[in-house]
């Protein structure tokens, strides 16, 4: 028992700097995923059918990818062809983030029309133009009521960023293997590390309900009547 | 009333798929005028004045504002549309900014005046419409009369010269409606030019110069209140008046 405590307190240190690489993975595919995504959804709810045929199909594209392979397709197959160097993370945040994104555009699209086609009606009647009103009056909007779902992105992609560990990333997982291939003790070790992803979802998810929170506004209700 | 012709509708045309909505719309608005269109639902009256800030983008026919053509305007019905203001039947207010950002957003971001300004003459619309104390309020925390009021002056801080109310009291009770009637009799008598779709006929009667009796797309008659409902020459027009005697009590004699 001792051994197994004094191990764990051994490893620690090496899994824990792990943590930062896994965070930045998470928060960058976040980023990309919803740049992209909302871009996405813009285009496909008020672009020509052309461009909303695009959106279509490269949602239906990356939804419909495994993330491993997504992964392996971008690691051995897309940047090496593009004749790019670029490290394991870079393609982790780039393959787990554009997956998202295609998620997140859905997500968005569903809340951008919901509101329904009044706002934009008001808005282009006071002469502001389709862009200055998705800007200034959709926008605003839809990503409050949005919140709630796209909160699921954070433990997504938290729990898929393990993945990369298949390409070599020196996430959480990737440590707590290198560790376990040496001292062939595998319990206490993923233990541990499942430990750290369920306090690093925990913690996220309390950010998210602050932020909640603090866009809360009367009109888009939290339940209380 | 010869006043400067402000506003000319020439034979305007809609059609959804097989549906005429309207067939050849015409007529002219002096400054200070208020028309009343009347007429049973599905008779294109709120299509008609989608029409005239190109909110929906006619067949055929022309609008014309100052004699600078709204239709066919490209890029310049930004501009033309701040000229016109429009009130809709479910307030369309903005539901993530308080009654004073409602007001003022369009003067930011489309007139670009600096948010002191903007928050100045925001103030001095709602003061107009009685609401100066409900300014920091959301949508949801005002009633549909304070809503509807505040939709009015988000339209009047452009400085229209034109409104167009879209059966602006028809999603209120009978008290909250007086509210808005007053607002918008004010602005009558203070020579705002109007056009309004609505049954509420003691409004109609006390302030419309004009009363347009539109039937399946058409205008069918129209004429001075009295012309109109004491002397109407169609049956049909009779028939739709008598319809709203029944439902509002007498007409003309209301308030």
């Amino acid at each position: 028992m001792n051994d197994t405590i004094t191990l764990i307190f051994k490893a620690l240190p090496f899994i824990l700097q792990g943590t930062f690489v896994t965070l930045k993975i998470v928060a960058g595919a976040l980023l990309v995923g919803f740049i992209c995504g909302l871009a996405l959804a813009v285009g496909q709810v008020y672009g020509r059918p052309f461009l909303s045929g695009s959106v279509a199909f490269y949602v239906w594209f990356f939804r419909g990818l495994p993330n491993l392979v997504l992964l392996f397709l971008f690691y051995y197959g897309l940047f090496p062809l593009m004749g790019l160097d670029v490290s394991a993370f870079f393609i982790a945040v780039t393959a787990l983030g554009l997956r998202s994104s295609a998620y997140q555009s859905q997500l968005f699209r569903g809340c951008i029309q919901s509101l329904g086609e009044g706002q934009m009606m008001a808005a282009r009647s006071l002469g502001m133009t389709r862009p200055q009103a998705v800007w200034n009056i959709i926008l605003p909007q839809a990503l409050r009521i949005s919140l709630p779902g796209w909160s699921n992105e954070y433990p997504i992609l938290l729990t898929d960023s393990a993945v990369t560990y298949a390409i070599g990333v020196m996430e959480i997982l990737t440590r707590g293997n290198l560790v376990v291939s040496r001292t062939y003790q595998p319990m206490p070790i993923y233990m541990t590390c499942a430990l750290i992803f369920i306090i690093m979802n925990y913690g996220g998810m309390k950010m998210l309900h602050l932020l909640e929170r603090r866009l809360q506004i009367p009109g888009f209700g939290r339940g209380e009547h | 009333m010869a006043g400067e012709i402000i506003l000319k509708v020439r034979d305007i045309h809609k059609s959804y798929g097989s549906t005429e909505v309207l067939r050849g719309i015409s007529f002219d608005v002096q400054k200070g005028e208020t028309k009343v269109f009347i007429g049973s639902s599905g008779t294109g009256k709120s299509t008609l004045l989608r029409c005239i800030n190109q909110l929906t983008v006619p067949d055929r026919g022309q609008v014309w504002l100052h004699g600078e053509e709204v239709t066919h305007s490209g890029k310049e019905i930004n501009r033309l549309r701040q000229k016109i203001g429009m009130v809709f039947q479910n307030f369309n207010l903005f539901d993530h900014l308080t009654a004073r950002k409602n007001v003022e957003v369009a003067l930011i971001k489309v007139r670009k005046m600096n948010r002191k300004e903007a928050g100045d003459k925001a103030m001095e619309e709602l003061v107009r419409v009685g609401l100066e104390d409900k300014a920091d309020l959301y949508p949801a925390e005002l009633s549909g009369g304070q809503a509807q009021r505040v939709s009015i002056a988000r339209a009047l801080a452009m400085d229209p010269d034109v409104m167009l109310f879209d059966e602006p009291t028809s999603a209120l009770d009978p008290e909250l409606t007086g509210e808005v009637l007053q607002v918008m009799k004010d602005l009558a008598q203070n020579g705002m030019t109007m056009l309004v779709v609505t049954h509420e006929m003691g409004f109609a009667c006390s302030v419309a110069n004009e009363i347009i009796f539109m039937e399946k797309g058409e205008i069918l008659e129209s004429g001075s209140p009295s012309e109109l409902i004491c002397n109407p020459r169609y049956d049909r027009t009779k028939q739709f008046l008598n319809k709203l005697g029944e439902l509002y009590g007498d007409i003309g004699r209301q308030r």
